[in-house]
């Protein structure tokens, strides 16, 4: 049952890996190479390493790591108390649902509740702090992506939990482990790859992200997403957007391959 | 765990307080005859009476679920194709490379599919608009309807093609009398993903739409860096409502489809768009 050439139909499908996952690659790639001109160069690639494009990635990584490491802070022990709870399907039904919900409504949300006379501040005020700056700062910035993915983070660590056999827990406590060394040495290791998943699907998109920064940072953080938005849609200089979307390629296949690469040791 | 109880459902109150107080602040306010997102200062509808005649508005709406339903159909229809693809290629080794080629739209931020999908169509000469929008959803949701798909084949028994090629069924038949009701409910759910990654797509079609032409998410995104306006919110929750409806609908049909075996491997791949 070779493919005997009655597989036209299967052509669809790999005219669709041709044209919109490989060509995409190579154009950007071919892209990088020319300047607003038009002209062949490396000029891009040089520039790339200059301070401000240094100093831009250096910052899209730092926001990157902060969104993912409290997210994880967050969702992890929200990811095993849900386990815990009865009605798990419903509970869990109740985390996916805000992901349906346009991201861009719930970032317009925040414009309101972190705004000038937003619940926050009143708050604030309350406090005896008095009014804050708290839109178009570092920190609206995370916390507006750390609650857009919280959702992500929970569910694969949920999943990575459920799959946690029981009887193990019994067997540390069976074995004279404390709650904290069976967490420690247990619960982590078996569910590590839950959190892998979850830092992946969230330290991916928060390096790329260009909306919330937009619309909730202002000018405060640039990323290089924001940077790549810029150069396509504001300045038209594809050549130097192409190069850092290349770097912005290099770095996540080095954090998959990095990520991937030690999933050997913990596997059951 | 006994005493910690209280402590621990604390926590996950918190946490379900804090994922839908924005959705919520944006209902409430929606009713604010104030016109802003502080100070409640009367009840009104006049919002949602200003989001249903706003004619540009329900243009896009229209859109967007004409974009949305045309290229999930035609994504399932290629992920079908795809996921027959795979499951029939032999080789390991040719079967990874596929599946990693399937994957690499899945795991590429938004903001390079869109800008290489820009240049894509911008040197083949397709316009920006409807055309443009259409192939990239297309292009984006193929993957996901595949990783919907595939599982229900792989668990097919293969004995089930065997028995219908020795009863003399083409492979026309065996295909549309055998596989194809066995994997339906992965089309299904293929669908109904690639519907969702859809609507709720904003970063790609951001890029590939021109003057004229834009789907829901590009308008509030527009009309959100205009500052606050309480039509959004008003449409907002009337998204909420439809948004509700929908999973519950969903939620419901998967349940009578088939049994919860198949863990959706949406959690895992979910990347926000």
């Amino acid at each position: 049952m070779k493919n005997k050439g009655r597989s036209y139909y299967l052509i669809p499908y790999y005219l669709w890996i041709a044209l919109f996952v490989i060509a995409p690659v190579l154009l950007i790639i071919y892209y990088s190479l020319f300047d607003l001109d038009g002209h062949l160069t490396i000029d891009n690639y040089v520039n790339f390493f200059t301070p401000v494009y240094l100093k831009m990635t250096l910052n899209s990584f730092w926001y990157a790591f902060l969104i993912t490491a409290f997210s994880l802070l967050i969702a992890y022990p929200a990811a095993y108390l849900l386990t815990r709870t009865k009605h798990k399907q419903l509970w869990l039904l109740l985390i996916i649902l805000p992901t349906w919900i346009n991201l861009l409504l719930k970032t317009y949300a925040f414009i309101g509740i972190f705004g000038k006379f937003g619940p926050v501040n009143n708050f604030f005020d309350l406090l005896g702090l008095g009014e804050q700056q708290i839109l178009f700062t570092g920190f609206s910035f995370v916390f507006v992506s750390v609650y857009i993915f919280i959702p992500f983070m929970i569910l694969p660590i949920y999943s990575a939990l459920e799959e946690l056999n029981l009887s193990l827990l019994d067997a540390a406590r069976d074995l004279g482990a404390s709650g904290w060394t069976t967490f420690r040495r247990v619960i982590v290791p078996l569910t590590i790859s839950g959190v892998r998943s979850g830092c992946m699907a969230v330290f991916i998109p928060a390096l790329s992200l260009f909306m919330i920064t937009r619309l909730i940072a202002g000018s405060q953080v640039i990323t290089l997403g924001t940077a790549i938005e810029q150069h396509f849609l504001v300045t038209q200089d594809w050549g130097m957007g192409s190069t850092v979307a290349v770097f912005l390629i290099a770095i996540m296949a080095l954090f998959m391959i990095v990520t991937g690469g030690s999933r050997k040791g913990v596997q059951k | 765990m006994r005493n910690k109880n209280g402590f621990s459902n604390l926590y996950l109150v918190l946490v379900f307080a804090v994922l839908y107080a924005p959705i919520f602040y944006l209902m409430y306010y929606s009713f604010n005859s104030g016109g802003t997102m502080h100070e409640f200062e009367g009840f009104t509808l006049d919002y949602y009476r200003e989001v249903i005649q706003d004619t540009r508005l329900i243009i896009i709406v229209i859109n967007t679920l004409v974009i949305a339903l045309l290229s999930s159909a035609i994504a399932t229809l290629i992920a079908i194709v795809g996921a027959l693809a795979i499951q029939r290629t032999r080789s390991r080794r040719a079967k990874n490379s596929l599946l990693s080629l399937n994957n690499v739209l899945i795991v590429s931020p938004d903001v390079i599919i869109g800008a290489s999908f820009l240049i894509l169509f911008t040197i083949v000469g397709i316009k920006l608009g409807f055309v443009s929008v259409l192939l990239s959803h297309v292009a984006f949701s193929v993957p996901i309807a595949v990783l919907m798909i595939l599982p229900h084949l792989q668990d097919m028994s293969p004995t089930l093609t065997d028995a219908a090629h020795d009863l003399g069924a083409s492979r026309r038949d065996v295909l549309t009398k055998v596989i194809l009701p066995i994997i339906k409910p992965g089309i299904f759910s293929g669908f109904f993903m690639a519907l969702t990654y859809s609507l709720d797509d904003f970063a790609v079609t951001f890029f590939v739409t021109g003057n004229g032409y834009s789907t829901l998410s590009v308008e509030i995104y527009s009309r959100a860096r205009q500052g606050v306006s309480l039509s959004i919110n008003a449409l907002s929750t009337m998204i909420f409502l439809f948004t509700i409806l929908l999973v519950v609908g969903y939620y419901f049909l998967t349940r009578r489809k088939h049994r919860p075996r198949i863990a959706e491997p949406v959690a895992e791949l979910g990347v926000p768009r």
